[in-house]
C-alpha cells in the first residue's frame, strides 16, 4: 500500500517560518498571499497489509514518530495498492 | 558519584560534559552508547547536547526511540535523576519525561551566545545550593530553543515551581530583550514534578572556566553534585550499617 502522512503545526502554534515565507512571497510581489504554515509530508509503502492494516500502522507511526502531539497534528492519504 | 554520559550519533557535548564531570568535579563518569540496554550502576545520567540523528525529522524525535532510552526511562520513572542539556533536554522532551515541546527558534536564527539566566527556584537538585534570583552566564547554542507548553502545561510549571531558569538581563529582569529563541514565558530549564529529572537549553558544561567567559556552569554541575551527595547518603549509611 502507499500512502501518505502530512504533518502540520497545530493552528494554534505559531509558526515563524510559515511567516518568513509569506513575508518572501510579499517581497516577490505576490501581496495577496496572506497565510502560509508550512508542514511536512511523509510519502510511505508499506507490505503485506491491507488498507486497514496500513491506516492503523500509520495512525501509530503518526502518533509516536512523526508528530509530536503537544505542537503538531497529522493526516493520513491512502493511496493506491503498489 | 557514578555518572552516566549517553552518547548519540551526533552527540558533540559528551566529552565537555565528561571533562567537566571526571576532570574539574573528579566524578567517575563513563560513556555510554546509544545502543547499550542497560546503564548499569548510576547515580546521574546526562544526557548532551549536540545533534542527534543530525535533528532530522525533529529534535530529539528519533535520539528519543534509541536503545538506551528505554532504560532511561525506566531508570527516570525508579526516581534517579536524569539531566538533559540542549539536545538532551529535547530528547526528554520528546520521550515525554519532561512535560513541553523545543521548536525552531522564533527568530529562526541559529543563535550562538552567552546568555543570563535567573534562578527561579531552588527546589530542584540542580538549584538547590544556589541561591533564589541568583543569575547565571553560560552560553547557548541552538537553532531549536523555543520552549512550548500549551496553557494548561504552563500553569502546572508555575504552581508546581518546576521551572529552573528563566532567560534574563544581567540585572535579572524577566524581558522579552532577554530571551534569545522566543522561549515561552523566557522558559530556559524546567523539572518534572517529581523533580528528578531535569533539562534545560544553555550549556552549563561549556561555562567551567573563567577563561570560557564564565565559570557559571560549574556553580551549577557542584550545587547537583552536592545534591547528588545528600540523597545517596542515607543509602551508603545503610550499605555501611550491613
Amino acid at each position: 500500500m502507499k500512502a501518505r502522512i502530512i504533518v502540520r503545526l497545530k493552528q494554534t502554534v505559531h509558526d515563524p517560518q510559515g511567516e518568513a515565507i509569506c513575508q518572501t512571497f510579499h517581497h516577490m510581489g505576490y501581496s495577496n498571499i496572506t497565510h502560509v504554515r508550512q508542514g511536512k509530508v511523509f510519502d510511505i509503502e508499506v507490505d503485506n497489509a491491507t488498507e486497514s492494516e496500513t491506516k492503523l500502522l500509520l495512525e501509530e507511526i503518526g502518533r509516536k514518530v512523526l508528530a509530536n502531539p503537544i505542537i503538531e497534528e497529522y493526516v493520513i492519504e491512502m493511496g493506491e495498492e503498489s | 558519584m557514578k555518572i552516566k554520559v549517553i552518547v548519540f550519533p551526533g552527540s558533540n557535548c559528551d566529552h565537555d560534559t565528561e571533562r567537566a564531570f571526571r576532570n574539574l568535579l573528579d566524578q567517575d563518569v563513563e560513556m555510554l552508547w546509544h545502543k547499550e540496554e542497560n546503564l548499569g550502576n548510576a547515580d546521574l545520567v546526562v544526557l548532551p547536547g549536540g545533534f542527534a540523528y543530525g535533528d532530522y525529522l525533529r529534535t530529539g524525535a528519533m535520539a528519543r526511540y534509541s536503545p538506551v532510552m528505554e532504560a532511561v526511562e525506566r531508570f527516570a520513572r525508579e526516581g534517579g535523576m536524569v539531566f538533559g542539556i540542549c539536545n538532551g533536554f529535547q530528547i526528554l522532551c520528546e520521550a515525554g519525561l519532561l512535560p513541553g515541546a523545543l521548536m525552531k527558534n522564533a527568530c529562526l536564527q541559529f543563535r550562538s551566545m552567552q546568555v543570563h539566566l535567573r534562578v527561579e527556584t531552588t527546589r530542584s537538585p540542580l538549584t538547590k545550593h544556589l541561591a533564589q534570583g541568583q543569575i547565571l552566564k553560560m552560553p547557548i547554542a541552538h537553532g531549536d530553543g523555543n520552549y512550548y507548553a500549551d496553557h494548561i502545561t504552563l500553569t502546572e510549571l508555575v504552581d508546581e515551581d518546576c521551572i529552573l531558569f528563566r532567560y534574563a538581563t544581567p540585572d535579572g529582569l524577566i524581558i522579552p530583550e532577554a530571551n534569545p529563541n522566543g522561549s515561552i514565558f523566557n522558559i530556559a530549564g524546567i523539572c518534572n514534578k517529581e523533580r528528578n529529572v531535569f533539562g534545560m537549553m544553555p550549556h552549563p558544561e561549556r561555562a567551567c572556566e573563567s577563561e570560557v567567559g564564565s565559570a557559571d556552569g560549574l556553580t551549577l554541575l557542584r550545587s547537583l553534585m552536592e545534591s547528588l551527595e545528600l540523597s545517596t547518603q542515607p543509602r551508603l549509611a545503610k550499605v555501611a550499617s550491613l
